[in-house]
């Protein structure tokens, strides 16, 4: 009797501390438990694997309860081009400090280095990602955290590439301190609410750097991308705040700082763009704020397509742009007001900083060769110079009402 | 040649005191002053000097070079009383022409770069317009010569060499403009090419372009070109233009210098 | 000395020497003279390789001047107008054509004294006056003791003590058997200097011989009354 008593207590004290105190399961080449999907699979909600220094092949691993995954002294998980690596399929999960290679290129399955599927409270932390189709992947998931992970795609083709970090139809996701290049986009956003997006760099994808399509209310602020192919494109959403950003050096065929289509409501604050094709191509936009913002040496700073309207640009400095503005329309229903354009001529006989001579950043040239493209071989020509004067001083082919009636005759210092 | 070497030698030794060389280089030395000392950016202030360099030395080396050729008839018929041959004394104008020029204006324009410039990062762009500079110069010349060898009239030969200036610099991308326009149906590619490869003036203002990357910023046309003329064979074709372009001036007033009566 | 065979020259249709032949002798003063455009210029040049001929030749020496440069070492020439490189000096100039001749003697002082030119060489030819550069030209030609001189109106620009100073300086290399060949308007200056006479009429030569037998045959004492003579024949 009074074994059996000991017995029950026993049980009961080891079926208490198996809930109460999480206990660590170590994975090592070494140790007893050497597989991953093994440590899973004996671990309880809650608890810690700890995975040793090794090179771990095992497939698909499947986390279906809440763990903590910390990967010490940089073990590798290979999936060997074939299937995803981890599917996250349980709330409350953390993955820390793994480096995570070769999920498998299909085109039926989006596999990923790390897929969360319809979960919440994740973090996925300091992990590194070489060389998969998809690296991290949320689907219907909220309240995660993406941070401090370094992705490298393959720098393959665009069809069999995917991107490095994807979100579709999620909310509440923080995305922040990333590395992510080579990949197809970098950050994707599909049906996305309330991201939070800062401090990542983007560069060198195949495709954007930042795509992001019906994704409300999102902000993103001291982000680089840079030397994308297409650059940054947003579309058909409203309400995005963007902040102190830098756009830099996307140039091609068809490329873009950044690319907004369809975007409304929303605000674009003092993010540089410096070197792109296209500084900022605004088609179908309305009620944008663009203020504070350097555009800097690039191709076209701003090309605002004629279905914009209700568009403000103030006091942004537009810097040694090939083309300041371009424009298909002959009317304006945008507002330009107090920016610096580094090719204005006028004076400031009140010494109030501000030129008495309004601006028309749209020029003839730029007309030309937005109807003719082949006209741009005479870029920086004197002939195209004199057609410029000479419509300056009378307006033909240019919109007449577009102008800035009070450019600055100084750089605009919004840094300070 | 060794001949040549004398008068070229007496010739830079002319041309070099000439009041207009000098103002020439001092020119250069303010326009380089102006733009490195207070334009902070230094590509800008390559574009803006490139453009300077396109519209001025032409001009400068038609003007310069009819006079300077005009002026020296007496002296040109009093040298081939001496035991010279014509091809020597040619060259040795030619040169003594075209040299002095170049040197003005490098010297005019490289000084401000060393004095005003902060760190020399733009070094390459600066030799790039010498390059193209200098070859504009050399051509140019040429064409001045061979007008004033053409034309004794003086006053008609400085119409000329003006005339030729405005349709260089100026007319012909009007007339390139009108030809796209006219014909936009039709694929015009590679043949606005063929045309801006044509003129020295926009082949040394598409070559600049292209070396700074600016056209690479102009989206999908801007690749056309960047294709083009940032490829090898687009090098080695407008290279070969370029090389036309001197020898085939300097070819021609040759042959009229050795055929003139004096 | 100088032997023209059959030379014509024409620029654009005008034909300015119609198929000319003569010969001037060695030791001899010939002037070449003729109205204005009569051609005495281009006859001139033509020795000099200066002009390109259309038809006939011109032998300096015994040798074919045609595509030759090396026989204007035996040849001194003073241009109708001098001017030269106005940045450089004369003996800049000088030095130059020192470089460019071969097998000369080099005798100049007397010259430059007699011009006083010893100061005007050192500044640049902007500075000097018209006939100043004329006297240049005229130490250039003979510094360098040529056996053949070619004078196109030499006195033009010239005072009259550097006038006559020239003419003495001509009669002396008349002494040492040079070849001169002359143009002038000036007939006095003829009568004192030459030897033979070429009368030039549209490109023609309508008397050639001493000026004693052209005085003869038209039985004028004054050789400006007979050229005119040779001109109202026509």
């Amino acid at each position: 009797m009074i074994k059996l008593i000991l017995h029950f207590i026993f049980f009961y004290l080891l079926l208490n501390f198996n809930t109460t105190f999480s206990k660590e399961i170590v994975v090592s080449p070494k140790s007893f438990i050497k597989s991953i999907s093994q440590a899973i699979q004996i671990s309880r909600s809650g608890d810690t694997i700890n995975i040793k220094s090794g090179y771990y092949t095992e497939g698909n691993i499947i986390i279906n309860k809440p763990l903590i995954i910390i990967g010490t002294r940089n073990p590798v998980i290979d999936g060997l081009g074939t299937g995803e690596i981890f599917t996250i399929t349980s709330s409350d999960v953390e993955i820390s400090g793994l480096t995570i290679n070769n999920s498998g290129v299909s085109y039926l399955y989006e596999n990923a280095g790390i897929k969360l599927k319809e979960v919440t409270n994740c973090r996925i932390l300091n992990n590194t990602f070489i060389n998969n189709f998809f690296a991290i992947y949320l689907a219907k998931s909220s309240n995660s955290i993406i941070s401090g992970n370094y992705i490298e795609g393959m720098r393959k083709k665009e069809t069999n590439s995917g991107n490095g970090i994807h979100l579709w139809d999620c909310r509440d996701i923080i995305i922040s301190n990333n590395i992510i290049l080579n990949h197809r986009d970098g950050i994707y956003f599909e049906f996305v609410r309330n991201g939070r997006i800062f401090d990542n760099r983007s560069y060198n994808n195949l495709r954007y750097g930042l795509h992001f399509m019906f994704s409300d209310s999102c902000k993103y602020w001291e982000n680089i991308f840079e030397s994308n192919s297409a650059g940054v494109a947003v579309m058909y959403t409203k309400n995005v705040l963007m902040k102190k950003n830098v756009f830099r050096n996307n140039w091609g065929t068809s490329s873009y700082g950044l690319l907004l289509k369809d975007i409304s409501n929303s605000e674009i604050k003092e993010n540089q763009f410096i070197g792109n094709s296209v500084g900022i191509l605004l088609e179908g936009c309305s009620r944008i704020i663009i203020n504070k913002n350097d555009l800097t040496e690039n191709g076209w700073a701003i090309k605002l397509m004629a279905n914009s309207m209700e568009n403000s640009f103030s006091l942004n400095n537009f810097i040694n742009n090939s083309f300041n503005l371009s424009t298909n329309s002959m009317q304006n229903f945008n507002k330009f007001e107090g920016n610096y354009w580094s090719n204005y001529n006028g004076y400031d006989l009140d010494k109030n900083g501000v030129g008495d001579v309004p601006f028309r950043p749209v020029t003839m040239f730029s007309v030309i060769v937005e109807k003719q493209h082949l006209a741009l071989i005479l870029l920086n020509s004197h002939f195209v110079k004199l057609l410029d004067i000479a419509e300056g001083v009378v307006p033909s082919i240019t919109p007449n009402a577009l102008i800035d009636p009070k450019p600055s005759m100084k750089a605009i210092n919004w840094s300070k | 040649m060794h001949l040549m070497n004398k008068i070229l030698l007496y010739e830079i030794h002319n041309t070099i005191r000439n009041k207009w060389i000098i103002i020439y280089s001092f020119f250069f030395f303010f326009i380089g002053y102006a733009l490195f000392a207070f334009s902070g950016d230094g590509s800008k202030a390559f574009i803006s000097l490139m453009n300077i360099v396109l519209f001025i030395i032409p001009i400068v080396a038609l003007v310069f070079g009819s006079i300077f050729l005009y002026n020296s008839r007496e002296f040109i018929e009093m040298m081939l009383s001496q035991p010279i041959d014509r091809k020597s004394l040619f060259f040795g104008l030619y040169l003594g022409t075209a040299l002095p020029l170049i040197f003005s204006w490098i010297i005019g324009i490289t000084i401000p770069y060393f004095l005003f410039t902060v760190n020399y990062n733009n070094t390459e762009e600066l030799i790039l317009v010498i390059i193209i500079g200098s070859l504009l110069t050399i051509i140019f010349t040429a064409i001045a010569f061979l007008i004033a060898l053409k034309q004794d009239d003086k006053s008609k030969g400085l119409a000329y060499s003006i005339f030729v200036w405005l349709i260089l610099a100026i007319l012909y991308d009007g007339l390139v403009l009108l030809i796209i326009y006219t014909f936009e149906d039709y694929p015009l590619d590679k043949f606005i090419i063929g045309l801006s490869i044509i003129n020295p003036i926009d082949l040394g203002r598409i070559f600049f372009l292209i070396q700074f990357n600016i056209s690479a910023l102009m989206g999908y046309t801007g690749a056309i070109f960047q294709k083009f003329f940032g490829a090898n064979l687009g090098i080695v074709i407008s290279s070969f233009c370029m090389i036309l372009w001197v020898i085939l001036p300097v070819y021609l007033s040759l042959k009229l210098f050795g055929k003139k009566d004096f | 000395m100088v032997e023209i065979n059959k030379l014509s020259k024409k620029y654009n249709k005008n034909e300015i020497l119609k198929n000319i032949s003569l010969s001037i002798n060695k030791g001899e003063v010939t002037a070449v003279v003729g109205p204005n455009g009569s051609g005495k210029t281009t006859l001139i040049k033509s020795i000099l390789g200066l002009v390109k001929l259309n038809s006939g030749s011109v032998e300096v020496d015994g040798i074919n001047i045609k595509n030759n440069f090396t026989y204007k070492n035996n040849i001194g020439y003073v241009p109708q107008v001098a001017r030269y490189p106005e940045n450089l000096t004369g003996n800049e100039i000088l030095s130059l054509v020192k470089e460019l001749r071969t097998n000369y003697e080099f005798s100049s002082q007397k010259i430059i004294e007699s011009f006083k030119l010893s100061e005007e060489l050192n500044k640049p030819f902007k500075n000097l006056s018209g006939g100043t550069k004329q006297k240049v030209s005229i130490l250039i030609a003979l510094a360098f003791n040529p056996k053949i001189i070619i004078l196109d109106e030499p006195t033009a620009g010239l005072d009259p003590v550097s006038s006559s100073y020239f003419k003495d300086l001509i009669l002396e290399e008349k002494e040492k058997k040079k070849t001169i060949i002359l143009t002038s308007h000036i007939m006095s200056e003829i009568q004192e200097l030459a030897d033979e006479i070429i009368f030039l009429l549209d490109g023609e030569i309508k008397f050639k011989g001493t000026i004693t037998s052209l005085l003869e045959e038209s039985k004028e004492s004054k050789l400006e009354r007979a050229i005119a003579q040779l001109m109202l024949r026509e």
